[in-house]
């Protein structure tokens, strides 16, 4: 399937969830943001929610800003 | 009460380094300081956890967002990531002003307030809207004392002190400060904070500037509570004539 995660597009193969998509790409979890096709998925449906092919993921975090 | 008691919050943009900032935050003696959200691969590592083990708060904010609906949507990421009801909600009109779009501001105000947020709008100097977002149910108002980081300070002390009398929450100078002064006048106008970003971050001794910006904040707050003398056009004498020597 093919994902857009954070404006980059990726082929995978097989399921993958948030969660696991999450922790291949930042290892800290307090700070850490998700929104699937522009709907924020809350933490504690990251292991339920299961990506599919098309999906766009953003995966935000704390940078500095005024 | 969201804002620190020292009356100072710091906006972490504009930092040469995560180490400069850090002294900043510590010199400050502020207990709440803005972040914003980005892509991880942009963001940069060490932000928050540096945050955390000098245990201030975190002020999310929506900087970047042109309309209602981005905002919106930035500020529950933002929940979701800091575990925070806060958010400083910014929808900017233009790149070059970087100055609010009051129309898309109060119709995102409207909607976070309902989502239950506790929302602290970074708006213009104008009264009437800054009445607006308040009756909106916000939490404080934020006008900018001058372009984010013009350094140009207040450029309408009037308008300022106008929002301090129109509103019943607190008033919080945004944007605009570029130096100690700024920071004081500020609060002797009333307000209850001020946040400074740029004015610290791009000085060229952040702690410094920072510890200065801190003293003025106090120093303003005690004027301002100590009541001024009012402003006359002529000279009034502090020194009795009573008593005077014959030549």
């Amino acid at each position: 399937m093919k994902l857009t995660i954070n404006g980059q597009t990726q082929d995978r193969s097989g399921t993958c969830s948030v969660a696991t998509l999450v922790a291949e790409i930042i290892a800290a979890q307090r700070g850490v943001a998700v929104a699937v096709n522009g709907t924020v998925v809350p933490r504690s449906a990251w292991g339920r929610v299961d990506l599919a092919d098309g999906d766009r993921i953003e995966v935000l975090t704390a940078a500095q800003g005024g | 009460m969201f804002l620190p008691e020292n009356g100072l919050i710091l906006g972490t943009g504009g930092a040469n380094s995560l180490a400069a900032l850090e002294e900043a935050v510590v010199a400050s003696e502020t207990t709440l300081v803005t972040v914003a959200l980005r892509r991880v691969d942009a963001a940069g590592p060490g932000l928050l956890p540096m945050l955390d083990r000098l245990g201030v708060r975190v002020l999310p904010n929506t900087a970047g967002c042109y309309t209602s609906g981005d905002a919106v949507k930035t500020a529950q990421m933002a929940r979701e990531a800091f575990e925070t009801d806060l958010i400083k909600l910014e929808v900017i009109g233009d790149e070059r002003t970087l100055l609010p779009d009051g129309v898309e501001l109060l119709k995102a105000a409207e909607i976070l307030v309902a989502d239950g947020f506790t929302v602290l709008p970074y708006t213009s100097d104008d009264p009437i809207l800054a009445r607006r977002l308040a009756d909106a149910g916000c939490a404080a108002v934020m006008p900018a004392g001058s372009p984010i980081g013009s350094g140009l300070g207040i450029s309408n002390p009037h308008h300022i002190e106008l929002i301090v009398q129109g509103v019943d929450v607190p008033v919080v100078l945004d944007a605009g400060i570029g130096t100690a002064s700024d920071a004081a006048l500020a609060m002797e106008l009333g307000c209850d904070a001020v946040l400074i970003a740029s004015a610290i971050t791009r000085s060229d001794d952040p702690a410094a500037m920072a510890a200065a910006m801190r003293h003025a904040v106090t120093a303003g707050r005690l004027a301002r509570a100590a009541g001024r003398i009012p402003r006359r056009f002529h000279a009034l004498a502090s020194t009795q004539d009573d008593g005077i020597a014959e030549w």
